[in-house]
């Protein structure tokens, strides 16, 4: 973790190394502590031989998605076209604060990854798009920004190397959606953030109607690493029977546990170890009842799933549920499962951008019922109605902020099924319901 | 573009139909082609595409999720399922959200009845709500111009945000707010002002931006409705009369992408009530003995013929002339002669942007090209030199307004004045020796020929009032009794007889121009085509 509490020993700190350690966020800091190296050495490279690099590291997308790095950097070809590189630091997903982390302590490592990604994707263009709500990181950023423009690492001519590398920090206005990359893209052009359709996938026609790559900047920030270690350095993270999930990856923990924060382990660590031992376990007194372990779109785990899960890609699937962006919500005893699916119901009715039928009326309609069962006045007929709007509301959108709002209401319902049902009143499907979204519009006399 | 031979065609199978395509078409245009029509609501084929009702959600074999079929193009072989049921159940799932917070105010609300969200539901939506929260509400707002904002039933499908950003340039509209919150917003301090805005309300496929002249005056299915062209500017946009009960109620669009597209300005739109007017010319008068008198037809005909022969004529006509009353007016002129004059009023062009060469354009008349076309001269170009001894035949010009000391002249020094007219305004009732009534564009059939020389078709859409008869059969009859007739017994005869008689009209007939029209044969050598910018 290595702030507040120094690193567990089972932990493997690569990018979380110089977490809570202030001299790291200097160039002069970062210098003494090995960066920019990989940057001079990366921009004396053909792009091709840094994507070989990535891809043979087995370095995949920390955003959520997993898609293989190097292969996304391979989409984009000497074209001759303008392109850029996005540096999604959104970080909206609720349950997640590890790229915050990143950007608040090691500020440089991001910006040699952005660095070399724009050069090994052909662009002389880079956005790091952060968080609205991220005052810190964003004036950490820009100072170190500010560093690498006066000291030559960025600009017309990158490190010496003859090369251009321009980084442009870029602040968001608040909203969850401009976290999917082609709502970020929107977001940036000065659009309201909507998500676009695909095609054309942003490797053909993406910012400004560029081709465009977008990583996040937990995948970006470990670029630096692997070309300083190797790519067999990387492969050789992770557990052994698993090819396909290599290196390490920070977790976020929050929620009912005795050590909340930012862990950084290898792909494939047992999470029953990871919650109990690394973070303490349950609080005094309490029992973990549930664990949504990739962020609030993830299906939830009951304790027994969480307790016998492999912390990588794979091993969540195998779970039922997906790594996702790393955020791992955990809830005791104490709490009430219809109450929190129904408080990440709310969220994504009110973050949804209104696009597609499904979202905009399905993630609102399965809130009020939510809140209704939660007030006492759900009904049997309920239950099924959720779930057929969840399924109404899955695999038909631009996005997938709509499936990520019923995901949660069906593993819910599913795992805590009792729950609900504790839950149910008299049947007053006509009678006076408490919870109304009202407008928040205002209109001119 | 590139040459149609050029264009790679893809064959596809949309519901067990197969069809060859363009490399490039969309499946929901691709299945229009086989006559499978795909639902949907933000598809708008004049619109950039939004793809975000997600109503058209089509199975296509091998793709792992249902595909919108309005942004996804064909490919080889591919095979489309519209009406199975997976993507039926995908409707379904669409028609209850939207259906959620909509107000089933349908029989309130001006678009029940030609409303593609209580059509769609009814053809395959669920008969029960599972629905039992509150409403969302928001209120009614007056988007300025003619349309009203009913945000309670908007579905947000933004097509009328495209229409406004990318083809009236005017970027008024916006989506405010987010999730079911969201609602259409209007920059603040600005109104659909623009000339061509109430396009919106024809976009909108619900009840949610309607008509303030509309409003509350008519059921869609009391609604009679007519093939007609606009008679507000010579562009000739094609549109759709609406009466009911014989009265014009709306002017509506029809489609004719060689023309206006989709599209019909607020001029052409909201200028009908003149229509409608009840002050009509509706019986056939004769000056006996110092005062106009109703006679029959036979005896006004005769009276007219006989103020007519032997004279030369200066025929002074509407631009609004159909080409078929033009032509026989024209007939009578070259068997007595004479010369034929109109006057057109000029006002302001405005362009709709984003369609290429669309616009309210300055000359206020559907036919100043056809009566070019035909011979007459623009009266502000000078008018033909006129003795005492000619009679002066008014064709429907109202000499109301700007009555130019000439146009006095020629009144005043006219032999006889016979007026074939829908009114008899004051000043022509004063000096007339015969005023034969005759039937407007909406109770006669005919054409007319827009400023790019393109000759279209109207249909009638009222009854005429009185004893009026349509313009072609007055014209007719006269030029018969004149020895100048066609032998003509429909408006088709007649113009079959212009064709024979006119080469810009050569080959062309009511049959071949249909409801679309068609150029005149030398519209180029007349200087009537543009140059359209290479897309």
């Amino acid at each position: 973790m290595g702030y507040p509490h120094s690193s567990h020993e089972r932990e493997t700190p690569v990018l979380s190394k110089y977490f809570g350690d202030p001299d790291a966020r200097t160039l002069a800091g970062w210098r003494a502590r090995g960066g920019y190296t990989s940057l001079d050495k990366a921009l004396g490279m053909d792009p091709v031989e840094i994507q070989n690099i990535v891809k043979d590291s087995g370095l995949r997308g920390r955003g959520g998605a997993g898609f293989p790095t190097g292969i996304k950097w391979s989409f984009m070809k000497p074209d001759g076209k303008t392109h850029y590189l996005c540096c999604n630091a959104d970080e909206s997903e609720p349950g997640t604060f590890k790229d915050r982390e990143i950007m608040r302590w090691t500020p440089h490592a991001l910006v040699e990854g952005v660095a070399i990604g724009a050069h090994a994707i052909y662009a002389e263009t880079a956005y790091i798009y952060i968080r609205g709500e991220y005052s810190e990181p964003i004036r950490l950023m820009q100072a170190a920004v500010a560093e690498a423009y006066a000291s030559g690492i960025l600009g017309a001519n990158a490190m010496g190397s003859g090369k251009r590398v321009d980084v442009h920090v870029h602040r968001g206005a608040g909203a969850y959606i401009c976290g999917e990359e082609t709502a970020l893209m929107n977001s940036l052009e000065g659009r309201r953030g909507n998500p676009r359709i695909k095609p054309p996938f942003p490797a053909v026609a993406g910012l400004f109607g560029q081709p465009t790559t977008i990583n996040n900047v937990e995948t970006l920030a470990a670029v630096p690493h692997i070309l300083r270690e190797g790519a067999e350095w990387y492969q050789g993270l992770g557990r052994e029977d698993n090819p396909r999930s290599r290196g390490t990856k920070l977790f976020s923990v929050c929620g009912n546990i005795a050590r909340p924060g930012n862990y950084e382990v290898t792909m494939g660590f047992p999470f029953g170890e990871f919650l109990n031992d690394l973070c303490g376990g349950a609080l005094p007194g309490r029992e973990i009842k549930a664990v949504i372990p990739g962020g609030s779109s993830v299906p939830i785990l009951t304790r027994e799933e969480a307790e016998n899960t492999l912390m990588d890609y794979e091993g969540m699937v195998a779970s039922g549920t997906m790594l996702g962006s790393g955020g791992v919500i955990v809830f005791d005893d104490r709490q009430d499962m219809v109450k929190q699916i129904a408080r990440l119901a709310r969220f994504y009715a009110h973050e949804s951008c209104a696009q597609c039928s499904q979202c905009r009326e399905g993630t609102a309609w399965t809130t009020r019922i939510l809140e209704r069962i939660s007030a006492g006045q759900g009904n049997a007929r309920d239950f099924d109605t959720l779930l057929s709007i969840a399924d109404n509301m899955s695999g038909k959108t631009i996005c997938v902020l709509s499936d990520s709002c019923a995901t949660p209401v069906v593993s819910g319902l599913k795992k805590f099924r009792a729950e609900f049902e504790a839950k149910l009143g008299p049947d007053h499907s006509r009678g006076v319901v408490p919870v109304l979204l009202t407008s928040n519009r205002t209109v001119a006399a | 573009m590139s040459d149609a031979k050029d264009v790679k065609m893809i064959s596809v199978t949309i519901e067990g139909r197969t069809t060859s395509v363009p490399d490039g078409t969309t499946i929901i245009e691709a299945a229009k082609t086989v006559g499978v029509l795909i639902p949907h609501y933000c598809y708008h084929p004049g619109l950039p595409i939004a793809g975000v009702c997600r109503m058209c959600l089509v199975d296509v074999e091998k793709f792992p999720k249902l595909a919108p079929a309005c942004a996804t193009t064909v490919m080889e072989g591919q095979v489309v399922h519209v009406h199975n049921e997976k993507a039926r159940e995908a409707r379904k799932g669409v028609l209850e959200f939207l259906l959620i917070n909509h107000p089933l105010d349908c029989p309130v609300c001006d678009q029940s009845g030609e409303c593609e969200l209580q059509d769609y539901t009814f053809q395959e939506g669920r008969a029960e709500s599972r629905y039992e929260e509150p409403k969302r509400f928001n209120p009614v707002e007056d988007f300025g111009g003619d349309v009203m904002y009913v945000p309670n039933r908007c579905i947000l499908c933004t097509r009328c945000v495209r229409f406004m950003d990318d083809v009236a340039h005017d970027p008024v509209l916006n989506v405010s707010e987010r999730g079911d919150r969201a609602f259409i917003g209007k920059a603040e301090g600005h109104d659909l002002t623009h000339a061509w805005a109430g396009n919106v309300v024809d976009l909108c496929p619900v009840g949610a931006l309607i008509s303030k002249d509309f409003l509350n005056k008519a059921r869609a299915w009391e609604l009679d409705r007519s093939a007609s062209i606009c008679t507000g500017c010579s562009q000739g946009c094609n549109v759709t009369v609406e009466t009911r009960d014989n009265t014009v109620v709306r002017l509506k669009p029809r489609s004719n992408t060689d023309v206006n597209h989709f599209y019909l300005c607020e001029q052409g739109r909201l200028d009908y009530r003149w229509i409608n007017r009840r002050d009509r010319l509706d019986q056939p008068q004769v000056r006996v003995q110092g005062t106009l008198r109703s006679v029959d037809w036979e005896d006004a005909l005769d009276a007219a013929a006989a103020a007519l022969a032997g004279r030369r004529v200066t025929v002074l006509a509407s631009p609004n002339s159909t080409n078929e009353s033009l032509f026989l007016a024209e007939r009578i002129i070259a068997r007595q002669g004479g010369a034929g004059v109109f006057r057109v009023s000029i006002g302001g062009e405005a362009p709709l942007e984003g369609v290429a060469d669309l616009s309210l354009r300055a000359e206020r008349a559907a036919n100043a090209t056809g009566a070019r076309l035909l011979g007459y001269r623009d009266a502000s170009e000078g008018l033909a030199s006129s003795s005492a001894d000619d009679t002066l035949l008014v064709l429907d010009d109202v000499l109301e307004g700007a009555l130019d000391e000439r146009i006095a002249a020629l009144l005043a020094g006219a032999a006889h004045v016979v007026h074939i007219g829908t009114t008899l305004p004051d000043v022509i009732a004063a000096r007339v020796d015969v005023a034969l009534p005759i039937t407007n564009h909406t109770e006669e059939e005919g054409t007319f020929t827009n400023l790019r020389g393109r000759v279209q078709r109207f249909l009638q859409a009222r009854t005429a009032p009185g004893l009026a008869r349509p313009s072609w059969f007055v014209l007719s009859d006269l030029a018969e009794r004149l020895g100048a007739g066609t032998g003509a017994y429909s408006a088709a005869d007649v113009f079959a007889s212009l064709a024979g008689h006119h080469a810009s009209f050569a080959g062309l007939s009511y049959a071949t121009l249909a409801l679309r029209g068609l150029p005149v044969v030398d519209a180029e050598a007349h200087g009537l085509t543009v140059q359209m910018a290479t897309v």
